[in-house]
């Protein structure tokens, strides 16, 4: 018996990923996302035809690890330079990869107007509830009572605003076909993750209209814990914020939970 | 098919020009006084198989213009003046990237909110570039409807051919006038040379990534020394400016766009009367045509610059000029648009060097 015969490759980086260190903290949550994001890619026969679009913030880098095309956008303006690049090249897969800072704070218009057009982009959300690349600020989502370098005391709603939940306020809009929020925080989770990533990048083959996937995502530098303690607060507190599960499917797919 | 004359309005002309220029993607928030132009693009575009989009902003349509120019199609971007003033990030992210776009600027009052009515006081913003970093953009400064026609042309060409934004910087009054135009054919897009730089997905080669973020410190001076060597060349190859009646003139009067109309007809006033003045009209603003002027105004000797804003072109006029030649400024703010006879009047005071419309500059 030969040694091919005999031995089957089961696991094995994703070619939709480069063979790079990543600059990612121990425990941070973006090599997960950045895995899932490129396994689907894979799975789907995308890589060679898809332009990513990375955020400003810990994912900047993003075209280092991903291995496709990719263009930097300014601050919170993925979505928009992903429309620009959709319109015009609407047989091309577009993705915006962003963080809470990305998408729901600097980038907020753009976020809820690509949404609202029903652009048919996949945007994949990491939140972390924290600015991680700046060191520790306060982020949109940032929960209260949460710590923050300029939220000290942690966030007070009448002083900082509340936690934005960016996922619910743009799935009323028409133009949004599926929103799932998932955790990268327990196996279980990541698996639905990926199961979420792969949906909404189906939508867009499909040509369905806006897909976004939420990911909480575990920062235990900023979040000042140890990988295992973030997954634990991502678990016991965050959820409770940002509920997991479906926020909303009109895809009409059969596979509807 | 040769065009024939048509009468249009100015956004009109930069909306139909760009199309046949092969421009296929515009991206644009309203702004009062170049709606003409989205508008005329909103029904165009489709005709020809290419995208508009009414952004939510100033600042997601420049950016909807560099996702589309990171793809290798002509892109576009119109505003005046305060819209413009948002659409300064997204024009240094596209110096940075080296991604061509033409952005039009139909110049309105400011500071601030300022008025609806022409004005040339975005000039600096202009040229010295309103956003971050060590970065040149050209601007190309059309005088009336023809040549903003073919100015659009060379301002696709300029970008393309140098992977920079590109700005082509009207006023008002340029926008809303009508004027006879022949246009120039219509470009067969794929004649334009192969952008192999662009992002079209990376079958059969390896990956690609646009970006302007060089932490790496050699990377980024590395950068910039190639960016000032494209600057260089275009400085080079890229002066464009115009003369008329400059071999007798005892007065040189330097104005582009619209003054450069107002201070055409001044010239003509003056000369009905025996008095020699003539012009010398920057069409690119940045690079500024330096040396031609220098030269001119040193032979003439006194030169009166006439624009709409309280003197932001002088500055370039009293680097080119110095001390060669006597200079005397008229500048007028925000929206008033003087007759000829008000520059008539200036200019001859320049000459007699009375000082009692305009000011003396002493360089």
């Amino acid at each position: 018996m030969s040694a091919e015969a005999a031995f089957k490759k089961i696991f094995g980086r994703p070619e939709s990923l480069k063979e790079n260190y990543t600059h990612y903290c121990p425990g941070c949550g973006h090599s997960i996302a950045h895995r899932l994001v490129a396994e689907c890619l894979d799975e789907l026969g995308l890589r060679e035809n898809t332009i990513g679009v990375p955020p400003v913030g810990c994912a900047v880098l993003a075209y280092n690890y991903f291995n496709f095309d990719m263009i930097e956008a300014p601050h919170g303006r993925a979505l928009a330079v992903a429309t620009g690049i959709k319109r015009t090249n609407p047989d091309k897969f577009v993705l915006t990869y962003q963080g809470d800072g990305d998408l729901a704070a600097i980038g907020t218009a753009e976020t809820i107007h690509a949404a609202n057009r029903g652009e048919k982009i996949s945007a994949i959300f990491i939140n972390n509830a924290i600015y991680g690349m700046t060191g520790g600020q306060m982020a949109p989502t940032t929960l209260l009572g949460q710590e923050a370098t300029t939220a000290p005391g942690g966030r007070d709603s009448s002083l900082h605003g509340n936690p934005i939940d960016i996922s619910a306020m743009i799935a009323v809009s028409n133009g949004v076909v599926y929103v799932e929020r998932c955790s990268l925080a327990s196996l279980k989770q990541i698996r639905q993750a990926k199961k979420a990533i792969k949906k909404c990048f189906q939508v867009q083959l499909d040509k369905l209209g806006f897909g976004l996937v939420e990911l909480l995502s575990p920062c235990p530098t900023n979040w000042k814990l140890s990988p295992k303690e973030a997954w634990a607060w991502v678990n016991e507190v965050m959820v409770k914020v940002y509920p997991l599960g479906v926020i909303k499917d009109t895809t009409g797919y059969e596979d509807k939970k | 098919m040769p065009s024939e004359k048509k009468l249009m309005r100015g956004s009109n002309v930069v909306g139909e020009a760009a199309v046949r220029a092969g421009c296929r993607f515009y991206a644009g928030y309203p702004i009062t006084p170049q709606n003409e132009l989205p508008e005329y693009l909103s029904a165009r575009m489709p005709e020809v198989g290419g995208a508009f989009i009414q952004g939510e902003s100033e600042i997601a349509s420049i950016n909807m213009v560099l996702g589309a120019a990171a793809t290798g199609v002509r892109a576009m971007t119109s505003s005046s003046s305060p819209g413009v003033a948002l659409k300064q990030e997204g024009i240094s992210y596209m110096a940075g990237q080296e991604l061509p776009a033409v952005v039009i600027n139909m110049m309105r009052g400011g500071p601030g909110l300022g008025n609806i009515a022409p004005s040339g006081a975005d000039y600096y913003q202009a040229t010295r570039g309103g956003g971050n970093g060590d970065y040149r953009t050209p601007v190309l400064a059309p005088a009336g409807c023809q040549e903003l026609a073919d100015l659009t042309f060379t301002a696709f060409d300029i970008a393309d051919k140098y992977r920079t934004p590109v700005m082509i910087l009207g006023d008002g009054l340029m926008g809303q006038v009508m004027e006879p135009v022949i246009f120039p054919d219509p470009i067969d897009i794929k004649s334009l040379p192969p952008k192999d730089w662009a992002l079209t997905g990376c079958k059969g080669r390896k990956p690609k990534a646009i970006f302007s973020m060089l932490l790496d410190l050699n990377a980024l001076y590395n950068h910039n020394l190639h960016l000032q060597e494209k600057y260089d060349e275009i400085t080079a190859k890229e002066l464009r400016w115009d003369t008329a009646m400059t071999e007798d003139a005892e007065l040189l009067v330097v104005a582009y766009g619209t003054p450069s109309r107002i201070a055409e007809s001044a010239i003509e006033e003056l000369r009905a009367e025996g008095i020699k003045a003539g012009l010398f009209r920057p069409i690119t603003l940045w690079p500024f045509p330096t040396i031609p002027l220098r030269k001119l105004a040193a032979k003439i000797g006194k030169v009166g610059v006439f624009e709409f804003s309280m003197g932001q072109m002088l500055d370039d006029v009293i680097m080119a000029v110095g001390e060669r030649a006597e200079i005397y400024f008229y500048g007028v703010p925000g929206g008033i648009i003087p007759t000829p006879s008000d520059v008539a009047r200036f200019l001859k005071s320049s000459i007699k060097g009375d000082g009692k419309v305009g000011r003396r500059i002493e360089a």
